[in-house]
């Protein structure tokens, strides 16, 4: 049970002037319950590639299958397949609407045809999970901070409880510490209830401390797909594509290259102190 | 989705009609479009089509482009045509019921149909070979002596403009809210009115206030650059006429009087005048 790409590709305005051949040929296989970080400059095509799993675009060419099952087969129900891959957009809190953040969580559940009880329960539930304040439930979802709102979204989608969750840059113009609160309770929800979870970011320190496995995107292709230590090796090319590995990094082969004996593969900070503190 | 509405939208390409100067666009259409209205004949029309297909030929617009804008009108030429067709009195030539086709009618009914379709192409070849901005700085330069009436010409085709930019943007805008919708669940396309209707709140909300943001941020930004209307304003580009602005305006008095006499000449006037 996963999800799989078959040959997918993606143009923008097909059959006009402006037309933009976004995704180019991607195949790929996720399993479930992995945690996996997309990685890419900007436009190389990752918010287009993430609509097309929950069925908002559809490939210009190639398949999608969904539990083994083409997304695009004629009668294939599209209504539970957004159920199932939750998709939090690029800026999430600029599609609030309701008069309370509790009503406006409440949104997609109902959409579900779920009862009122059991609507409310799942807000509530989403809601202490992106770690809202109680006080916070009644109030209007336009007066909270940009952190607070984006919480507020993600919890929308979460209300839903999708089996796969794809959130387009969550950290996006927050502060370290409302990017480490959001990302450390997406893992923290992904250990808990072994959702799959895809995670796009600019960040490679973002990725690097949490994912199982790192999609590179560049031009619209697929450049790398392994683990994050095994990307990061690569750290000269993603420098080529604009992209860079995580500081420590740099960090560790600066040290190498100047005769020190350290193994320069940790990609976390705790990891290459632990690295350096082994030459005393 | 919401993003395919041509009447008004740019063809980005280059060509001689593209670089013409958006004043001689202008005219030459208000030109073209008078022209259409003062032909007594068939070979009037016949020029109009001919000189139009001219034009569209040199623009390297393809024409399906030209096409698509009348499709957002075909319901207002079918029943001009079909009022035309049915109601003109004159010699009948088939009854239906209480319905009479004549002669006169047949030919009233066509020549509507040619100059409405003449009409819409002929206004479609301006916007799709001039940027909205363009057109509203050639609007404001060929607006400008109507100022002695103290009309605010620059603040118009300022307000113009923003209007004319926006509308890329919000409608940008609605595709992404209604994305972000439906991956909740929204369904916008089933249900009775009632139910529709009720499916637009999450999305006009947001997006109206997405759309006072945004002006508030540009009414800012514009502050900031102090920006306070035309009085003393220059232009980075101000629009200059070339050689070949000139020689559009000789063409099309040249087509004016052409196909004027030619349309109005009683040698091949129509059967009813
Ligand atoms: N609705 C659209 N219509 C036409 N072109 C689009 C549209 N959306 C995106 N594009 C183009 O597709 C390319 C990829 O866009 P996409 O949003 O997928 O990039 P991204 O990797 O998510 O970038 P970012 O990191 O900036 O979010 C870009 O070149 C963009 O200009
Ligand atoms: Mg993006």
């Amino acid at each position: 049970m996963a999800i799989l790409l078959d040959h997918v590709n993606y143009i923008y305005n097909e059959d006009t002037p402006m037309a933009a051949h976004v995704l180019k040929d991607i195949c790929l296989e996720i399993p479930d319950g992995q945690f996996v970080g997309v990685i890419g400059h900007t436009g190389s095509g990752k918010s287009t590639l993430m609509q097309h799993f929950n069925g908002l675009l559809r490939a210009t060419s190639g398949h999608i299958y969904y539990n083994g099952e083409d997304i695009y087969k004629d009668d294939y129900d599209m209504k539970k397949l957004r159920s199932k891959v939750g998709l939090v957009f690029q800026y999430p809190e600029h599609q609030l609407f309701e008069i309370d953040v509790f009503s406006d969580v409440c949104f997609g559940p109902r959409n579900l045809g779920l009862d009122k009880r059991e609507t409310e329960l799942r807000a509530y539930d989403a809601l202490r999970r992106v770690g809202l304040e109680d006080e916070l439930f009644y109030q209007s979802p336009f007066d909270l901070s940009g952190g607070q709102k984006r919480r507020v979204a993600i919890a929308g989608v979460l209300a839903m409880k999708p089996d796969v969750l794809i959130l387009d840059e969550p950290t996006a113009g927050l502060d370290p510490k409302g990017r480490d609160e959001i990302l450390q309770q997406v893992k923290k929800l992904q250990t808990e209830t072994g959702m799959t979870i895809l995670l796009v970011s600019h960040s490679m320190e973002d990725v690097a401390e949490y994912v199982d496995r790192i999609l590179v995107m560049n031009r619209g292709s697929v450049l790398f797909d392994d683990t994050p230590r095994n990307v990061f090796a690569h750290y000269r090319e993603l420098e080529e594509v604009g992209l860079a590995a995580p500081q420590v990094t740099y960090i560790l082969n600066e040290l190498r290259n100047n005769g020190l004996d350290v193994d320069t593969s940790a990609i976390t900070t705790k990891e290459a102190a632990d690295e350096i503190m082994k030459l005393f | 989705m919401l993003r395919d509405i041509t009447l008004g939208q740019f063809y980005p390409t280059e060509s001689c009609i593209h670089r013409l100067d958006p004043r001689v666009k202008l005219g030459g259409t208000m030109l073209y479009i008078i022209s259409l209205f003062c032909f007594k004949n068939a070979a009037g029309y016949l020029l109009a089509a001919l000189f139009l297909a001219l034009v569209v030929r040199l623009s390297k617009v393809p024409f399906r482009f030209m096409v698509k804008g009348m499709k957002s009108i075909l319901f207002l030429l079918l029943i001009t045509v079909g009022f035309n067709l049915f109601l003109t009195p004159g010699t009948p030539l088939v009854s239906l019921w209480k319905l009479q086709i004549t002669r006169e009618g047949i030919i009233l009914a066509a020549t509507m149909a040619v100059r409405l379709s003449l009409l819409i192409i002929g206004s479609s070849v301006m916007t799709l070979t001039t940027t909205p901005n363009h057109l509203t700085d050639g609007m404001e330069k060929m607006l400008r002596p109507l100022k002695i009436f103290r009309l605010p010409v620059h603040e118009v085709a300022m307000m113009m403009s923003i209007a004319l930019r926006f509308i890329p943007i919000l409608l940008e805008e609605t595709d992404r809210i209604m994305k972000a919708q439906i991956a909740r669940g929204a369904d916008f396309e089933s249900g009775n009115l009632f139910k529709r209707a009720k499916a637009m709140v999450p999305l006009l909300v947001p997006l109206f206030i997405s759309a006072f943001r945004r002006a508030n941020d540009l009414a800012m930004a514009m502050e900031a650059r102090c920006y306070r209307g035309g009085e003393g304003r220059t232009k980075m580009k101000p629009l200059l006429y070339t050689r070949a602005d000139y020689l559009a305006y000789g063409v099309l008095v040249f087509y004016m009087v052409f196909s004027i006499t030619a349309g109005r000449n009683t040698f091949y006037v129509l059967p009813w005048k």
